[in-house]
């Protein structure tokens, strides 16, 4: 019998608390008219930067592709003709109804060339249409790291710098006159 | 009442009244368990969504409305149309303010009772044509629940037809207008209140759909309109549940100042709010549990309130 009173003052107890949130305000954001805040590190739609000179950052060393854990990213390297040295994507695709954004891409890219933004509004009606192409996903800017060129500070010969002639890099050293 | 047109009127006021009012209570539901749910539910169509319900009958009119082949097509087809069909003549006895109201039957709490009795068929055939396990166990339970709680329904309201003296509506209403019988039949409320809520299938006794275990109980293969039937049927038993509540134990439309049919419908919407607030918040029971609540505890007390009652009413007779 005691059972009884307890459960009924438990169930009104209940009516109660549930009431009291008739005055408390809703936290659902009201989407397509009120935007939420979406942080700069958020992983979104994934974008090819270029570098600041306005070239082609990726250098198609397959890494990203790698690193995918969901094969979703497809790449073939090309070697450019005009520039000594220099590989670039021949196409570079990512389907992105196979993405799950994991940022592993970015994270593997040795010259931030791939990089996650801000921006979930991928939807489309056909499911080949999420397949983007290089055009697609390559942007004029830099991205996340405006002042970043990798051939300027990879201790490699590039087409107008030699070996040594990189930023914070020391010009070239004779092994052989190290000797103690 | 003579004057054939207002009859006439009366009778299209009803109809029209309740089943608006069913097609707007699915919008205030979902509206009210959003936020209660710190949600907002929805709220796009018509100012604060109240057009939601407008919307849904048009896409469920579009739905392919699907008889499954193993289904006894004609009873199928029958079931969802008997719940709706016997809420409504229930509104029939249902007086909203003096002289408003379809059919002043002397006997209305035994239509009343005898229309709600005739909606479990709906559910048991329902449940029974659609020729699947979960439609079965569903109609199952709603047979169980509805045996055990049409009985100690009829004994608790009939504490009010006793104070009052009578089997009409108009008349229990009339007897409460200086005292409404909730006061001295607090139990006989409590177990009219309860068996009401087992009659239009809401939560905590909401066994014959409970979507948890069931998929939809004993609506689980219907589709289309049929199924909205069945839910219109729903609201429309919550509507006709808040009413005979009002109408029984809250002095129907008595009140000070305002107009009786602005009354009647302030304390129905009262009503409608706690059975949706219920919904938000209470569990559903298990089915033994409920059956056995049901016999042990709501019955003998219903019969104690009777006899009580009786007694009380003889003694002061004199």
């Amino acid at each position: 019998m005691m059972n009884i009173w307890l459960y009924a003052r438990n169930l009104i107890i209940g009516l109660w608390i549930v009431f009291k949130r008739t005055f408390t305000k809703p936290v659902t954001v009201q989407y397509p008219e009120e935007r939420p805040y979406l942080p700069p590190r958020w992983r979104g739609r994934i974008v090819l930067t270029r570098d600041p000179d306005g070239e082609e950052r990726c250098v198609a060393c397959y890494l990203c592709a790698a690193a995918c854990p969901v094969d979703c990213i497809a790449l073939q390297a090309t070697e450019d003709p005009m520039a000594q040295d220099r590989r670039y994507p021949e196409f570079f695709r990512i389907n992105f109804s196979r993405c799950i954004y994991c940022g592993m891409c970015e994270e593997a890219c040795p010259t931030n060339a791939i990089q996650l933004i801000p921006d979930f509004e991928q939807s489309e009606y056909a499911r080949r249409n999420l397949v983007y192409e290089k055009e697609d996903l390559l942007i004029s800017g830099t991205g996340k790291y405006p002042g970043y060129n990798f051939y300027r500070v990879a201790g490699v010969k590039t087409r107008d710098k030699d070996k040594g002639q990189g930023e914070n890099e020391l010009p070239p050293v004779d092994v052989r006159s190290l000797m103690p | 009442m003579t004057d054939w047109s207002h009859t006439a009127l009366t009778i299209g006021v009803i109809l029209g009244g309740a089943l608006t009012l069913a097609g707007l209570l699915i919008w205030v539901e979902r509206r009210l368990l959003g936020i209660w749910q710190e949600r907002l539910g929805p709220n796009r169509l018509g100012p604060g969504g109240c057009l939601q319900s407008l919307a849904d009958m048009i896409k469920i009119f579009t739905k392919e409305d699907w008889i499954p082949p193993f289904a006894d097509k004609p009873v199928f087809v029958i079931a969802p149309a008997i719940v709706v069909i016997t809420a409504l003549m229930s509104f029939a006895v249902i007086p909203i303010a003096p002289s408003f109201v379809v059919s002043d039957l002397n006997l209305g709490v035994m239509f009343f009772l005898a229309m709600s009795s005739l909606a479990a068929y709906s559910v048991i055939i329902g449940g029974w044509a659609s020729n699947s396990k979960f439609a079965f166990l569903g109609s199952l339970r709603a047979i169980a629940q509805l045996l055990s709680y049409e009985v100690f329904m009829g004994l608790s309201l009939m504490g009010a037809v006793l104070l009052a003296g009578s089997f009409n509506l108009s008349d229990i209403v009339d007897a409460q207008r200086h005292q409404w019988f909730v006061v001295p039949q607090f139990f006989g409320f409590l177990g009219f209140f309860m068996a009401g809520l087992a009659e239009a299938h809401r939560t905590p006794f909401d066994m014959p759909e409970a979507e948890a275990e069931l998929v939809a109980g004993y609506q689980s293969e219907y589709s289309g309109m049929k199924f909205g039937m069945f839910f219109v049927g729903e609201y429309l038993s919550i509507l006709l549940l808040s009413a005979m509540t009002v109408i029984l134990f809250f002095g129907g439309w008595h009140g000070p100042w305002l107009p009786p049919v602005v009354w009647f419908v302030l304390k129905m919407s009262g009503f409608i709010v706690l059975i949706i607030l219920i919904r938000a918040t209470w569990p559903r029971f298990r089915f033994d549990q409920l059956l056995s609540f049901g016999w042990k505890v709501v019955m003998p007390l219903a019969l104690i309130n009777l006899l009580v009652t009786g007694g009380v009413v003889l003694w002061k007779a004199g």
